[in-house]
């Protein structure tokens, strides 16, 4: 028997982990990327199909323009530099769920290279790479289970064949499954700002596979990698690659050697296991495809494109922190989806004063959902309630204590602010003397006020109507207060 | 209705008692269209009349796979009530064609020559089907042809070779050898055939017909079943140059279905026919003259090139010297994008399948190895081997690069010469069974035709004499990208001149 791997944490503090990561994502083009058959996901199997897709003999691709703007925008959105002529390749496997033999895709002149996105890691902001960007077609789905006969046969779904894919590969700057499961989220975020893909992991229109390696720190040599394959969420993702590397260092350590290969990720058991070596010696033979012209992007086109890219995320954070004075951890959770972050923009621009919104998501929202243990999206104040109070408080109808109160019933019943204003809203007080008595008062308070106003600066009466509303606790009616004030200060 | 036998079509009775027609210019497009147009016989009887035809001589011959009546009697039938109304036919109204098996042909059966395609028959036609049909062609059938095209004698067939109507000792030539018998032996008005190596041209030229070569991207590839996607073309196969300047200018152009289409307009290449040949320049290569040349063929040859330069044709010495490399070239391209094109065939969704397979790949492996025969295997084996890793560089790579020296010096000829005259073939057509197992024997059938798909130029063979045993000989003119029409010219000029 082989001497017990050493993986204590003293160990693996000797190996440093080197991680890429291969990102499939699905285009949401109405169409496939060579056919004019519909992407729809979930309809009835082998129904949106044709000739192309199905790999008749006889047809031919032609390139669905709208999916090469997409790829090209989420390229841009992802730093890379995109290149005015790209090539696509037939990489060739045989495989059931592939109709024609081979997979179009883009080999050695991809779309895009060169790309880049930040990510936050324990040490601080750091750049991962992105290697290529290129365009291809997705393959249709094999059926194991399902069918009366399934146990004997496999059926075979092609709605799927011919949908558009972009594979973005990072370059090999990830150095822990944090990292890997921070990098995946960004990306994510950037992408669905984009708007190509919805990235939906459960439908399969974002699959990711994992390339690892291990090396003793300092070495400059990549180790061998394993590739980890058949992982459907980042979570999954972020153990698998635990699994691999603590396995690696252990294999290394106990004197054996990794042999490249890949792997697939069993997640009940939370393990890796090697593909019988038959399944994986490929040799995809790749080739430039004949059947299409090279594909080219020019200037003109690019342009075009760059100008339909929208505020990224990374940006948005930064000019929301300067517009709104949120903290920088605020800015985070309110642009962890971008409908939040748009729900609370318009909410906020809509409310007279910005900023106020921002202070109450941040001193009034935030406690409460983490005291509750709730995500933002679960929030029963929706973004409108909260520029709706803040607008309250900024005409004085309520203070701030009431406007604690008012969030605390929302929470305790589920509802969301409008309601419970409306349920819970102090009475008005419309007698005229009751208001009277309290604009008196306002008056004797403030002589020099008085004496401005008397003096011709008439705007000084927004400053008694404040006054006013306070004192009465916002309960005063407004325009009764207008009203009354007004023939006061003229006597 | 029966046709009224008067005038030119009181011939038919004779071709009616069994005699095999070699009278090449007995129903052209033009005289089958006018004839129905003046109703002086039927499009249907037409139709009727080449069925028969087909009956009696076609067991001999082999040049049909699949008969599409129905189909062919429905389009003759239109054509007759257009007529009937006094109405114009369009320019191939009633004319009665054949297809080569490796076009689709929506709801007839399209084997392209083999076994892994026996029963397949497709939901759709294809782009150069449709648009004969569209000008009012009448698809009689599915001719013969090597296996994926994949031949230079047609007895690549997985069904039965092709015999040539000459001599049915002898080989039609291939791969499109069933168009070019069954035009040659009176079984179609014309047909349609496919060229990747020289399979319209040869074949041409072994049964003494017309064969036209577009350049690539003139016609559409959509519904031919592809054997190299790079080098495959469609084209027509005639008895008079005039009706393959007639059928071309049908097929030719844009199809927003085939990416490599080009959208270069379409002249009329009948009209072109008649401008004066005289002051052509054309190009002579002794590339193409030299070791393996039949004496026959070459004074034959050179006979047809003397009688160009009595109209008026300047002759030019011009040198191409990257020929000699162009086999090896065309057998790396052609078989690694063969390699892919044919991965599709793998009994999963339609075809052979073979019977109880325990696994994937034994389903695979023996629906393959029983599906395909022995050229074809021998071709995909070729081609993978060209793209594997560690041999990409050395083969595939570097037949693209010889591909485009090849190309460049066509474009340099070109500069000094409006055309390039060649033998078709360096001789006529050979035995059955006389190269069926020298492979290499066979690949050297092609040495003068496989230039020019490489290099993406048009070509046509015109018939231009007969060795001593009666055989045709085909003389080669090629021409520059997207210019049939001054090759057609002078293939016309030659035609009517000899």
């Amino acid at each position: 028997m082989a001497t017990t791997p050493d993986t204590s944490l003293a160990a693996r503090a000797r190996y440093e982990p080197v991680i890429g990561l291969e990102v499939h994502v699905q285009l949401l083009t109405a169409s496939k990327i060579f056919c004019s058959c519909s992407t729809r996901f979930g309809d009835p199997p082998n129904t949106n199909v044709c000739p192309v897709c199905l790999g008749l003999p006889g047809a031919l691709p032609v390139l669905n323009r709208k999916a090469v703007e997409f790829a090209v925008r989420a390229a841009m959105a992802l730093n890379c530099r995109v290149n005015e002529t790209s090539i696509f390749a037939r990489k060739n496997y045989f495989y059931p769920d592939l109709p024609k033999g081979y997979q179009i895709s883009q080999y050695d002149k991809p779309l895009a290279e060169f790309g880049w996105i930040e990510i936050t890691t324990g040490t601080g902001r750091k750049k991962i790479g992105i290697t290529r960007l290129h365009l291809e077609e997705d393959a249709g789905k094999s059926l194991h289970e399902g069918f009366p006969d399934s146990d004997q046969t496999t059926a075979i779904d092609l709605n799927r064949s011919g949908v558009p894919l972009i594979e973005i590969v990072s370059e090999p700057d990830i150095a822990s499954p944090d990292e890997a499961y921070e990098y995946l989220t960004r990306l994510k975020e950037i992408i669905l700002y984009t708007g190509v893909s919805d990235c939906n992991m459960e439908e399969g229109s974002l699959r990711c596979d994992a390339n690892v390696s291990v090396r003793p720190r300092g070495q400059k040599e990549f180790g061998t990698k394993t590739e980890v394959k058949n992982v459907n969420s980042f979570r999954f993702i972020r153990e698998a690659l635990e699994y691999e590397i603590e396995r690696h260092i252990g294999v290394i350590e106990s004197g054996g050697k990794i042999t490249q290969e890949t792997r697939l990720y069993n997640a009940n058991e939370g393990k890796t296991y090697g593909m019988r070596s038959k399944e994986q010696a490929h040799d995809y033979r790749y080739f430039p495809e004949p059947d299409l012209l090279p594909l080219v992007v020019d200037e003109k086109w690019q342009a075009e494109i760059r100008r339909m890219l929208p505020e990224l995320p990374e940006a948005r954070r930064k000019r929301m922190v300067a517009d709104y004075g949120i903290t920088e951890y605020d800015v985070q959770v309110l642009t962890s989806t971008q409908a939040l972050a748009d729900q609370f923009e318009a909410a906020a621009k809509a409310a007279k004063n910005p900023k106020r919104v921002a202070n109450l998501v941040q001193s009034e929202l935030m406690g409460r959902l983490k005291a509750r243990g709730l995500e933002i999206e679960q929030s029963p104040i929706s973004m409108k309630g909260v520029a709706m109070s803040a607008d309250l408080v900024e005409s004085g109808a309520i203070s701030g204590k009431m406007l604690k109160d008012l969030y605390d019933l929302c929470f305790e019943r589920g509802q969301d602010f409008p309601a419970v204003y409306e349920k819970e809203k102090p009475q008005q007080i419309t007698d005229t003397s009751a208001i009277e008595k309290i604009i008196n008062e306002v008056i004797a308070a403030n002589p020099k006020q008085l004496e401005q106003y008397r003096g011709g600066k008439k705007t000084v009466i927004g400053f008694f109507v404040g006054q006013v509303m306070k004192a009465s606790r916002g309960q005063a009616n407004p325009q009764l207060v207008n009203e009354l004030l007004a023939k006061k200060l003229e006597s | 209705m029966r046709p009224k036998r008067t005038g030119f079509f009181s011939k038919f009775p004779k071709l009616l008692n069994g005699n095999l027609s070699l009278d090449m210019n007995l129903l052209t497009i033009d005289a089958a269209r006018s004839a129905i147009q003046e109703r002086t016989t039927a499009a249907t009887s037409l139709a009727e009349w080449f069925y028969t035809m087909i009956e009696k001589s076609d067991p001999q011959i082999g040049a049909y796979l699949t008969l599409a009546k129905e189909r062919a009697l429905a389009k003759a039938a239109e054509m007759d009530a257009l007529a009937a109304k006094g109405e114009e036919l369009p320019p191939l109204g009633g004319v009665p064609v054949a297809v080569k098996d490796v076009m689709v042909t929506r709801g007839v059966r399209s084997t392209a020559g083999s076994k892994i395609l026996g029963d397949y028959v497709p939901p759709y036609d294809c782009t150069a089907v449709a648009r004969m049909e569209a000008a009012g062609a009448v698809v009689l059938g599915k001719t013969n042809c090597d296996e994926f095209a994949m031949g230079s004698s047609n007895e690549n067939s997985a069904w039965c070779p092709v015999r040539n109507p000459r001599d049915l000792s002898r080989v039609p030539g291939g791969s499109s050898g069933g168009s070019a018998a069954a035009v040659a032996a009176g079984m179609a008005v014309a047909a349609l055939g496919s060229d990747t190596g020289g399979s319209i041209r040869q074949p041409a030229s072994f049964c003494g017909v017309v064969g036209l070569m577009p350049t690539y991207g003139r016609v559409s590839r959509y519904g031919l079943i592809a054997f190299a996607s790079s080098l495959d073309h469609i084209g027509p196969l005639t008895k008079t140059v005039k009706d393959a300047a007639l059928v071309l200018r049908t097929i030719a152009g844009r199809d927003p279905m085939d990416s490599t289409s080009a959208e270069v307009p379409v002249p009329d290449y009948v009209a072109e026919l008649q401008k004066p040949v005289r002051g052509l320049k054309l190009g002579m290569a002794k590339e193409y003259f030299g070791e393996g040349l039949d004496g026959e063929v070459r004074s034959s040859v050179e006979a047809a090139i003397q009688k160009l330069a009595g109209l008026g044709c300047e002759i030019v010495p011009v040198s191409l010297p990257h020929t000699q490399y162009a086999i090896p070239t065309y057998y790396i391209v052609a078989t690694a994008e063969a390699s892919a094109n044919l991965a599709r065939f793998d009994g999963v969704r339609y075809g052979h399948r073979a019977r109880d397979a325990r696994t994937l790949s034994d389903m695979y492996r023996r629906s393959r190895d029983e599906g395909f025969g022995p050229e074809v295997k021998r071709r995909i084996m070729l081609g993978t081997y060209a793209l594997s890793a560690g041999y990409y560089d050395a083969y595939y790579l570097k037949a693209q690069r010889v591909r485009t020296l090849l190309t460049r010096d066509f474009e340099e000829a070109f500069k000094k010469v409006d055309a390039i005259v060649t033998p078709t073939s360096p001789t006529a057509a050979f035995k059955l069974g006389e190269k069926v197992d020298d492979p290499l024997a066979m690949y050297l059938a092609d040495i003068y035709t496989v230039t020019a798909d490489l290099a993406g130029i048009p070509g046509i063979s015109v018939p231009c004499g007969e060795t001593k045993e009666k055989l045709p000989i085909g003389l080669q003119i090629l021409g520059r990208h997207f210019d049939e029409a001054t090759i057609l010219r002078l293939a016309h000029a030659y035609e009517q001149a000899s």
